[in-house]
């Protein structure tokens, strides 16, 4: 079991998401940034869809009761080996699995991103919805009681035997990508003038501080509608960058509903998911459109990079060792830059 | 793979494919609310589950659209739309197969704060809305907004209105509203900018029950006007787990 001694600002239990019931209007939720998703799980041992705690902005305390819990980290953030009997903090890199025994924590601090990732060993003992241990707090559903982690909540584990402490061999800031975002046009791209299209493909948008599980609304040049903002409801895909009437777009993430009413210019590919899924208010984008060909294999260059860092996983050197704090350093510095860009925005 | 926009009304030769990134696109048989088209959404639907073709996660129908969602490593847009291409003419739409379901409503004004003023609006009294909207077989075409909420169309013209200018920040779990043509029942507590008539007891979603979600797109719903003392009674049932949901199934 994980006792939760703080809860952190945002943190919820998030899979690869609740597939199968968005015909019902069930939304899929999951995580914001399946690729720290998916490391955090392999840093442990677990399959890559398997529930972890999916942090935002600000970490919690979580600690260990039973005799020893495996944790695995994933995203640039702030964190602490706590030791049971009181004593002085240890400093921690992510990126790596690390044990605790019993009474030990593990405290997180700012995160570099707007989400990062803690799996456990073996995962979480609760019962899956329709399949999936995604948390949908609008509704209520799924994860822990459907919630947002609060303090004392004890989390049930399924037992398992951890295996050693993992680290990553190299960075893993290259799998996310940089540059414009890139999208594909549609599903109503025809329902912008050209100008409209235009100023979205050149312009600069800037995250607004309406930024949340559901999407990000962005600030930058107006879109121009043909004729009105308004279809026909229909389906809706994570990604979609939806334009309502006052021609500012918004990016429909995780917990976006099924299905909606509004013009959508263009789509997300599925490879720069994650990177958006990360960004904060106050941050910067660009986008370029791409074919649909040419999305699918940058997305399967991904999966290829993926699967070469993780089989590239070695055993984590000591706590504390003098690289680690250096990289530790770095990224505490530009997540606390990036948290005083949000708050300022 | 066009992008001018068809107004189709289901017509092979004018379904466009829209692209939704490398996991989805849409299949377009209609750009507005057209009972045909949406016949044809459900066929390609029925068809595409029944395919079983690999890299298909799921499928999303509307109005007039069907997005389906697919895994970019186990197939790719061009075979995909293809393999669909091909089914277009063997669909069946006539072959629709939902279920029929009758929800208790109780009309009383506690329940139905915007009543006296549709009827009102409509020229009629508030009886002959509750007679209109009760009498009516609605056809629900979509759900989505949250889980378990149903678009049905077919509500009586006589009681067509646009949405209300100002949406209520509240709308109580269960009330049953119209809006255009067509009606609904609000699964949750949440905001809504329909004209609420009505409230159901039963629940469209438990999260206990092997189909959490009661209704399905294809599915045809009628109300039963209930009096307070009934609604009271199939209110207190659900709430102790004692209410079996499948009996609201009409048989036919």
């Amino acid at each position: 079991m994980i006792r939760v001694k703080a809860p952190g600002l945002f943190t919820t239990l998030q899979d690869l998401g609740r597939y199968g019931a968005q015909e019902q209007g069930m939304p899929v939720a999951g995580a914001m940034d399946t690729l720290g998703l998916r490391i955090a799980n392999a840093l442990c041992g677990n399959a890559q869809n398997t529930a972890a705690l999916e942090l935002s902005y600000m970490g919690p305390t979580l600690v260990a009761e039973a005799e020893s819990v495996q944790f695995g980290l994933a995203g640039n953030m702030a964190v602490e080996w706590l030791p049971a009997d009181g004593g002085s903090p240890k400093k921690l890199g992510s990126w790596r699995s690390v044990t605790l025994k019993r009474g030990e924590a593990l405290r997180i601090g700012v995160l570099g991103e707007a989400y990062t990732y803690v799996a456990v060993a073996g995962g979480f003992d609760l019962p899956p919805l329709l399949g999936s241990l995604s948390t949908y707090t609008r509704a209520g559903l799924g994860g822990f009681e459907g919630r947002q982690l609060r303090e004392n909540d004890a989390l049930p584990l399924k037992s398992v035997t951890p295996g050693s402490d993992q680290e990553l061999a190299a960075d893993a800031a290259s799998l996310y990508g940089e540059g414009p975002v890139r999208v594909t046009l549609g599903p109503q791209a025809y329902r912008f003038s050209e100008a409209g299209t235009q100023a979205f493909l050149s312009g600069e948008y800037t995250v607004s501080k309406e930024a949340d599980r559901m999407g990000l609304r962005l600030e930058g040049p107006v879109i121009e509608h043909l004729r009105g903002a308004d279809i026909a409801s229909e389906g809706i895909v994570t990604g979609a960058i939806q334009v309502p009437g006052n021609g500012q777009p918004i990016l429909l993430l995780a917990d976006h509903q099924t299905t909606g009413g509004y013009t959508k210019i263009a789509t997300i590919i599925s490879a720069d998911l994650p990177r958006v899924g990360r960004l904060k208010p106050g941050a910067k984008l660009r986008f370029q459109a791409v074919s649909v060909a040419e999305a699918e294999s940058i997305r399967r260059a991904q999966e290829a990079a993926l699967k070469s860092l993780l089989g590239g996983m070695r055993l984590a050197r000591p706590e504390g060792g003098l690289d680690l704090d250096a990289l530790y350093t770095a990224n505490l510095i530009s997540g606390m830059v990036d948290a005083a860009t949000g708050a300022d925005a | 793979m066009s992008n001018t926009e068809n107004q189709a009304v289901g017509d092979q030769a004018t379904v466009v494919f829209q692209t939704m990134g490398d996991t989805a696109f849409s299949v377009e048989f209609a750009t507005k609310v057209d009972r045909a088209a949406n016949a044809r959404v459900m066929a390609l639907h029925r068809a595409l589950a029944k395919s079983a073709l690999p890299g298909v996660i799921e499928a999303i129908p509307s109005f007039g659209a069907l997005v389906i969602q697919y895994d970019p490593l186990s197939t790719s847009r061009a075979e995909l739309q293809q393999a669909v291409e091909a089914m277009l003419p063997q669909l069946k739409p006539e072959a629709a197969a939902g279920r029929l379901w009758s929800i208790p409503c109780c009309y009383d004004a506690e329940f139905a704060p915007d009543l006296a003023e549709v009827a009102e609006r409509r020229g009629l009294k508030p009886a002959d809305v509750v007679q209109g909207h009760s009498q009516g077989r609605y056809f629900i075409y979509m759900l989505g907004f949250m889980p378990g909420l149903a678009y049905m169309g077919g509500l009586s013209e006589t009681l067509h209105l646009p949405r209300r200018s100002a949406p209520r920040l509240k709308v109580p779990q269960g009330s049953v509203a119209i809006a255009e043509a067509m009606t609904t029942i609000y699964p949750w507590e949440s905001p809504g900018g329909w004209h609420l008539i009505g409230r159901t007891p039963v629940r469209l979603f438990e999260q206990h029950r092997p189909e959490p979600i009661l209704f399905a797109a294809g599915d045809e719903v009628t109300f039963r006007a209930v009096s307070r003392a009934e609604f009271d009674k199939i209110a207190a049932e659900v709430a102790a787990g004692r209410f079996n949901h499948g009996s609201l199934k009409v048989m036919s």
